[in-house]
């Protein structure tokens, strides 16, 4: 099937969201549409799919024009969606989530599920998707929750597939094996729209590459380009990849985490027995799969985590059982990994957020009163020196794009004189050029003498800003390792394979050794604790 | 209305709604903007959490919170929405009193030949309503004039009061419903004080009043002690707190410490003369000086939410709890303190009732205000000044409903279909601005999950 949007424009009062689009995927191809976030991509396919209506243009199935007033439609026609954030019911079956909208039924309005049953083994077995139809949502993993969703498509004959991010939330072998599943479905004649701005996926996958900025096409790319001419092509400017970091000048080690376990309501150690250092002047990284304890590891040095055994001592202080409050009081920086959920307040505005750890401190405020011509001029300061673009200081936090949302909770962390700089997820969500604006603060941080802890689950962040590497698998530490450690190798160890064994396999299969950062230190390659 | 009426950086939560004009903001956010086009439409569907401006993603609570100019605010959707909640309520009490008069339908009658009889019918009630609530032109002397207007803001009073109480906890996510007992045991210890005590003149109402707002604050504290340290849903514990508060003041007025000498029914002793409020404008009107206390309350609580710490901490607690925990903000302490505030504005309004207009205390001392201060903070949008005006538009719609039903035979009831009316439009913000054409554009409601995906990258539920 062949697909073609002609001069699609989608107007939101006076905001243009699409401007003229054209684009043709051709059946059998991967399509990409690569774009920063916000650049348009989701709001075209939401016209594609039926979800909006177009203020212009026209949608061509195999040349015919056709008009989507809504997604069964869409689906009707063959066109699929998988969206970034799955459409899946969790206490659902399988089964009952494919069949969802969809379903097949009996005499007297019984549910045939036996039918859909059938339709997943199928579909499983032949793109090899290990499916159970009778479990449960909520028991998979979020790569097997996509591929439901991809099932889901496919049960109702979706001959083109739209894929919305679809490895934001996925591990490294996870997305690999996503990959696969799109080149098995391109060989069988599908076609895939693929969203992403994820250099490195889009040039592994693509056949042909729409990079649109603004709303606008701004150009079809080679995948064969290299990542600095796609990422400039999607930013509109020239941007580095690589991030020039001088060697860290550690000085002493000030923080030091010792046997810290933290359990949770089931009893469960999510944290286990951890032990490491942070020395002035270096980035520690910590990484791992998502979901194997590096929220609680940040939240228990923050101090919002009930039941935590161990100790953490920055400067010798223990910070153990302390308040939130004394524990930013200490001097410790705290960027979390959820800005819009713990780091700041939607309503409040940018001058609020600015301050929303330092509102009862001097010169913010004198006993309970507070200062608010100091706190808009202290806000207008910082929003000039992190480049937040907004209007306004007193626009709400909410307004603005994620990217700027993050250099707001970094102006305000960075703001004050900091020990220890902890940043989660910091660059989750953000665009090529937020990205490296970020890491060059992270960076000027740490060249400022501050012990960095960076956690990460994007093994491309955590090369490019780590000293050092500390892995984490079900909240024990597989290994600190240097930032030289190749890409299999550290991929290995999230997956709970020890450093050496990790470093055995990987040299044994292959010679895929990434560039790191140049940064080398001599650190111990086992899997121990490195002082 | 406006809480100042000129932008600050420090002012409540930004209104939510406002279109990122694209000119202003630079750089890719189209679809941010897209987002919070889409959070306005989709505000109770299902949004994924950071697809949505944080504002809206709170119980849909925040967006009322109002900043900016007057002019600003005016034309924000929820400034809107109140006044346009009140204007169709009118509207349809009207058709309900047209519908309900017998006269009408004789006039009805003979629409075509004199249509004018049928309207002056319909609008004759409400001409009473003003006429008994702001001023009377049919009126002998100025002071007839003018009594209409000082019985609004006499029953205003206590409705502010209590509205703030409301509105305060509000605004620290709280649905304090417990102004109710608040109130009474505001009035409980304010009266007690009154009648018991024998002190000197002034020193004896100040007493009163800290009274009351103790008692208020020790009902409204145990709700925040209770939430705080047990996790107890407020909406459950105020409303046992209320029938709990109604029963204790029963009963004490049975007891020898409360019902008055040689009376038969349960009521107190009248409040010693140093223990009332003054009379504003003499005594043949019933203003007191319980009203100059209502305005200072709402210049505190603005102060409170828009210039101290204190009200730093209520403010981020309500839009974002995790977010204030994060920064070092004590939620439990803050949910406590803002219970008790909340308890002692009620309570203040119970000393309003017994030191101000009643002068005893009675098992009805509270009457329904309450439940109508729900509705005042609602309509008042959570902010002080806000409040302050509903109160005064209730006061005024208690206050005439009297003289309406004396001059009109409509009966009173009309004013609470009416107030009922407010409540129910302003609850449901798309179905005024859909009767009013007001509604953005037309949208897909099951855009809910895509709009936004890019503003906010992964999300937890997702990632589960």
């Amino acid at each position: 099937m062949k697909l073609e949007l002609k001069g699609i424009t989608k107007r939101f009062g006076s905001l243009v969201a699409n401007d003229h689009i054209d684009l043709v995927v051709e059946p059998g191809q991967v399509h990409c549409l690569l774009g920063e976030n916000g650049a348009g991509k989701s709001t075209l396919m939401n016209v594609l799919y039926g979800l909006y209506d177009p203020t212009e243009g026209e949608i061509l199935v195999d040349g015919k024009p056709v008009v989507f007033k809504d997604p069964g439609e869409a689906m009707a026609a063959g066109i699929g969606m998988v969206h970034q954030h799955f459409m899946l019911i969790p206490v659902f079956s399988v089964a009952e989530n494919v069949a969802l909208g969809n379903e097949t039924t009996k005499a007297a309005g019984l549910l045939n599920l036996e039918a859909t049953r059938e339709k997943i083994r199928r579909i499983s077995d032949q793109y090899g998707f290990d499916v159970d139809p009778d479990a449960m949502v909520e028991d998979l993993p979020v790569g097997v929750q996509q591929r439901v969703e991809i099932i889901k498509a496919l049960v109702r004959d979706a001959e083109v597939l739209i894929l919305d991010e679809p490895t934001a939330v996925l591990t490294p072998q996870e997305t690999d094996e996503l990959l696969d599943i799109i080149r098995q479905l391109k060989r069988d004649g599908k076609s895939i729209v693929f969203i992403s701005h994820k250099l490195r996926e889009v040039k592994a996958i693509s056949d042909t590459i729409t990079v649109i900025r603004r709303g606008k096409v701004v150009g079809q790319a080679d995948p064969t380009a290299s990542p600095t001419e796609l990422a400039s092509a999607m930013v509109g400017r020239t941007v580095s990849l690589t991030l020039d970091k001088a060697p860290a000048k550690t000085g002493e080690v000030t923080f030091k985490v010792r046997n810290l376990t933290v359990t949770d309501h089931n009893g469960q150690h999510v944290v286990d027995d951890l032990s490491f250092d942070i020395a002035k002047g270096e980035v520690l990284a910590i990484a791992g799969v998502q979901g194997n304890g590096q929220t609680e590891l940040t939240e228990a040095i923050l101090g919002v985590q009930p039941h935590v055994a161990g100790s953490i001592t920055l400067d010798g202080e223990e910070l153990l059982g302390k308040s939130v409050k004394h524990v930013l009081g200490a001097g410790v920086g705290f960027v979390p990994e959820d800005r819009t959920l713990d780091g700041l307040v939607g309503t409040f505005t940018i001058a609020e957020n600015m301050i929303l750890d330092l509102y009862d401190k001097a010169p913010f405020a004198r006993g309970v009163g507070m200062k608010p011509g100091l706190i808009a001029e202290n806000a207008a300061k910082k929003v000039e020196e992190f480049d937040v673009r907004t209007p306004s200081v007193s626009a709400a936090v909410g307004t603005l794009s994620g990217g700027n949302q993050q250099k707001v909770v970094l102006a305000r962390e960075l703001s004050r004189p900091l020990r220890l700089f902890i940043a989660s997820q910091p660059t989750r969500g953000l665009d090529v050029g937020s990205i490296e604006f970020v890491h060059k603060r992270v960076i000027a941080e740490r060249d400022h003498g501050t012990p960095v802890m960076i956690v990460s689950t994007e093994l491309d962040e955590v090369l490019q800003l780590a000293d050092r590497i500390a892995v984490l698998y079900r909240g024990r530490l597989v290994g600190i390792v240097p930032a030289t450690t190749s890409r299999d190798v550290l991929g290995l160890m999230m997956a709970g394979v020890p450093a050496a064994e990790a470093e055995a396999n990987a040299s044994a299969h292959a010679s895929g050794v990434t560039a790191a950062p140049t940064v080398s230190e001599p650190a111990g390659h086992e899997g121990e604790t490195h002082v | 209305m406006s809480e100042k009426t000129t932008p600050d950086p420090l002012a409540t939560g930004n209104n939510s709604a406002p279109e990122p004009a694209p000119t202003q903001v630079p750089g890719g956010t189209t679809s941010e903007a897209v987002a919070s086009d889409v959070a306005l439409d989709t505000a109770g569907g299902q949004m994924p959490p950071s697809a949505v401006p944080a504002a809206t993603q709170l119980r849909g609570r925040d967006h009322r919170d109002g900043d900016g100019s007057v002019l600003h605010q005016i034309f924000t959707g929820n400034a809107m929405v109140s006044f346009l909640s009140v204007l169709l309520a009118i509207v349809l009490g009207g058709i309900l009193m047209a519908v309900t008069n017998p006269k009408v339908a004789v006039t009805a009658g003979y629409f075509f030949a004199q249509p004018g009889d049928l309207l002056t019918e319909v609008i004759r009630p409400y001409t009473a309503l003003v006429q008994g609530s702001i001023f009377n032109w049919a009126g002998a002397d100025l002071a007839a004039q003018l009594y209409p207007i000082t019985e609004t803001l006499t029953v205003a009073t206590p409705l502010i009061c209590a509205g703030l109480g409301v509105a305060l906890a509000f605004r620290a996510g709280l649905f304090n419903i417990g102004a109710q007992g608040q109130i009474i045991f505001g009035a409980l210890f304010g009266a007690y004080v009154g009648f018991a005590w024998h002190l000197p003149i002034g020193l004896h109402l100040l007493v009163v009043i800290l009274a009351g707002l103790v008692g208020g604050a020790v009902w409204g504290g145990v709700v925040g002690l209770l939430k705080a340290r047990t996790g107890a849903h407020e909406v459950i514990v105020t409303i046992m707190l209320n029938y709990i508060a109604n029963f204790l003041l029963l009963f004490l007025l049975t007891t020898p410490a409360f019902q008055r000498k040689g009376s038969t029914n349960p009521i107190s002793p009248f409040l010693d003369s140093t223990a009332l409020f003054p009379e504003l404008l003499g005594p043949q009107f019933r203003l007191h000086a319980g009203f100059l206390v209502a305005i200072a309350a709402t210049a505190f609580v603005w102060w409170l939410l828009n210039r101290s710490t204190v009200g730093f901490e209520f403010r981020a607690v309500g839009a974002n709890p995790n977010a204030a925990r994060t920064a070092g903000i004590n939620v439990a302490r803050s949910t406590i303190l803002v219970m008790a505030i909340a308890g002692a504005l009620a309570g203040l309004a119970g000393v309003a009732q017994v030191s101000g207009t009643e002068k005893y205390l009675s098992g009805g001392v509270a009457a329904s205000i309450g439940f109508d201060a729900i509705t005042v903070a609602l309509l008042g949008r959570s902010t002080p000044w806000g409040t302050f005006f509903a109160g005064l538009l209730f006061g005024a719609f208690r206050a005439g409903g009297v003289a309406m039903q004396a001059q009109t035979q409509t009966p009173i009831d009309i004013v609470l279909v009416i107030q009922s009316l407010i409540v129910l439009f302003i609850a449901a913000p798309p179905l005024v601005r859909a009767i009013f054409g007001l509604n953005p554009r037309k949208k897909k409601t099951t855009t809910s999950g895509t709009a936004g995906s890019h503003t906010g990258g992964v999300k937890s539920g997702a990632a589960a």
